[in-house]
């Protein structure tokens, strides 16, 4: 609409010299602004009736009559000769100006700090909103929606971001502060640089808590309290600056042993494992054993039962059965008498194929 | 009717307007204190800061002026920052630590700042030597494992009181200090730190070794007294039977006839007294 308005009232103003058929194409081309235009506003306006037939033209008018009480005094300005081009042209500047300066469209995300020649003069929420055109307010767009990240120490193997824990070791250490603007005035008025001071106070707030564990728990099992507390800390400190800002998070990424040292650290873990393999071993020994143990006290067990009941019987079986099978295998001498055992030829006697000597009565 | 005609007078007018307005007319906003110097001497100081003040019930706003007379001074309102550089610490165990910090402080008194400063700036450069030496003199009052977390105890609000009492002679008020990091120094301090690390992780690693080992004795100790205990409670039974029943099954394992391997032949040379040969004999 902008344009199309634009449009005739350039060309009214190229043809202004004519006379007053230029003048009416002004106030044509004046018509859309109406709507938007500020009362206080000096502008010529012509009384002349459009002469357009269309309907556009016609609205156009009527929205000039209705204007035409305030502009009744403009018709001066329609004195042969028009108005100069300038005169349209600074016209529309500041038309422009005003319009672009005094509506404000905030997204659902963002805030407007208004300030009043320099006087905080209030917030604007997300929607469409009017202010004084721009040297008497200055309006200051925030995401507050937006979260902010800012990472200190990185995860890269080149650099180390060094700490030293509670029991002065050092952790290597690589973390993220998720945050946004809580409060926009405070944001923007309280602080000479809110986004450093986040990061400053990250700092200052993740050392102290590492200052207070040991290496061990900020290398495992505590990284998640300790995230827990430094966002804790981070917005306890931020809130006594008035900042505005609030902390979301903090996520640590990497938290390693000194690259230096690392060595040693897979050696403890290697050495666990060594522990640990030699309690395997010695459980698989103890259930061997222990069966062993079990089996063979369960055939003693059985024999013997059977053996109480016929104590004699089964000795005698049990001793002419083992004496069968082991004299079956092995080579048997048998010596008549007594005292000759010295000069046998043992070699011999090993070599020799199995036969029964002796005297066989 | 003659601005249409002659517009020249009427720009040159307006500009001419648009000068004075803005040489007699100043506008100062939330974030500035603005000192009115007239002729060289302080006047009146704009928009001061006062604590807990509501944000659009400042002073805040346009303040008018006598051109060529009156000079603006700006002075920043918000809390500014100055970060101290790297200091080398000493701990009473003689111990190095190199300690970063920053301070926030704020100008309360544009006019004392201005005459005793000049500028917000030149406060920070001020302050920043006073707070290095406020920090050696706390910090080197305690042994290394306090400088840790110096955070804890009076550390901090001691340097913060040190800070403050020079600060307050430039206008200014601290009001945070905080220690940024304390790292140990590169070269021999750090390279010791590692190899102590290193020591202790290496200790660890024997230590673990002789736990898993001596674990791993008692499995099988206690393994063996179990089958001590198991054995004692069925062969107990009748130590007699078990002596005979044992020497039988030794009898089998040692001459090879229990299915197990075993090494070497054996010959037997037996006296016809011999038990297994009573009946071989023709006795009963």
């Amino acid at each position: 609409m902008l344009n199309e308005g634009g449009g005739p009232w350039g060309g009214g103003g190229s043809g202004g010299g004519p006379g007053g058929s230029g003048g009416g194409g002004g106030d044509d081309g004046f018509g859309p602004r109406n709507p938007w235009s500020q009362p206080p506003r000096k502008r010529p306006n012509g009384g002349q009736p459009p002469f357009g037939p269309s309907a556009l033209d016609e609205l156009f008018r009527r929205g000039k009559e209705r204007f035409g009480g305030g502009g009744g005094g403009g018709g001066r300005w329609e004195a042969p000769g028009g108005y100069p081009i300038w005169i349209w042209g600074i016209g529309a500047l500041l038309v422009l100006w005003l319009l672009l300066t005094s509506i404000h469209r905030i997204q659902p995300s963002e805030r407007g700090v208004v300030m009043r020649l320099g006087s905080y003069a209030g917030m604007l929420t997300p929607g469409m909103s009017l202010t004084f055109p721009s040297p008497i307010d200055k309006v200051t767009m925030l995401n507050v929606d937006d979260i902010r990240v800012h990472e200190i120490g990185s995860t890269s193997e080149q650099s180390q971001n060094l700490m030293l824990t509670g029991d002065q070791n050092l952790v290597d250490l690589a973390y993220s502060v998720r945050w946004n603007i809580r409060d926009p005035q405070l944001y923007l008025l309280e602080l000479a640089d809110p986004d450093s001071t986040v990061t400053q106070v990250a700092e200052s707030a993740m050392r102290a808590e590492i200052a207070r564990v040991s290496l061990t728990n900020a290398i495992g099992p505590q990284r998640s309290e300790i995230e827990v507390r430094v966002a804790r800390r981070m917005q306890e400190i931020l809130n006594s600056y008035q900042t505005g800002v609030a902390i979301q998070g903090v996520a640590i990424k990497q938290a390693d042993p000194p690259a230096a040292v690392i060595d040693a650290f897979k050696e403890v873990s290697a050495a666990q494992q060594t522990a640990q393999t030699y309690i395997n071993q010695a459980r698989a020994y103890a259930q061997q054993l222990s069966a062993k143990a079990q089996g063979e006290a369960a055939a003693f067990d059985r024999v013997y039962a059977e053996y109480r009941l016929a104590p004699e019987v089964t000795r005698r079986r049990m001793y002419y059965e083992t004496m069968e099978e082991v004299l079956a295998k092995t080579n048997k001498t048998i010596i008549e008498a007594p005292g000759v055992q010295s000069y046998l030829p043992l070699q011999e006697l090993k070599r020799s194929a199995p036969k029964v000597t002796g005297p066989a009565q | 009717m003659s601005m249409t005609r002659n517009p020249i007078p009427w720009i040159l007018g307006l500009i001419a307007l648009v000068i004075i307005l803005s040489s007699v007319f100043a506008v100062v906003p939330e974030t500035k204190q603005a000192l009115i110097v007239r002729l060289g001497n302080p006047h009146v100081i704009v928009n001061p800061y006062k604590p807990n003040q509501v944000f659009g019930q400042t002073g805040a706003g346009v303040v008018m002026r006598i051109p060529f007379v009156d000079t603006i001074v700006w002075i920043d309102k918000r809390v500014l920052n100055f970060d101290m550089q790297r200091q080398p610490v000493l701990s009473t165990d003689q111990l190095r630590l190199e300690v970063d910090a920053y301070a926030r402080y704020r100008i309360i008194d544009p006019l004392r700042m201005y005459v005793s400063a000049g500028s917000e700036s030149r406060v920070g450069e001020a302050l920043r030597p006073i707070l290095g030496s406020a920090l050696r003199n706390e910090l080197g009052k305690r042994p290394f494992a306090a400088l840790l977390s110096p955070e804890r105890g009076q550390v901090m609000d001691n340097i913060q009181t040190e800070l403050n009492r020079v600060a307050k002679q430039y206008g200014a008020e601290i009001v945070d200090v905080r220690i940024k990091r304390a790292d140990l120094p590169d070269g021999t301090p750090l390279e010791s730190a590692f190899q102590r690390m290193r020591t202790a992780r290496q200790q660890e690693a024997l230590t673990l070794r002789a736990q898993g080992m001596q674990k791993a004795q008692v499995i099988r100790a206690d393994a063996d007294a179990d089958a001590s205990r198991i054995y004692a409670a069925s062969f107990g039974k009748d130590p007699d039977f078990y002596e005979f029943y044992r020497a039988m099954q030794s009898y089998r394992r040692t001459f090879g006839v229990d299915g197990q391997e075993s090494t070497g032949e054996s010959t037997v040379i037996m006296s016809p007294e011999n038990e297994y040969l009573r009946a071989f004999r023709g006795r009963p």
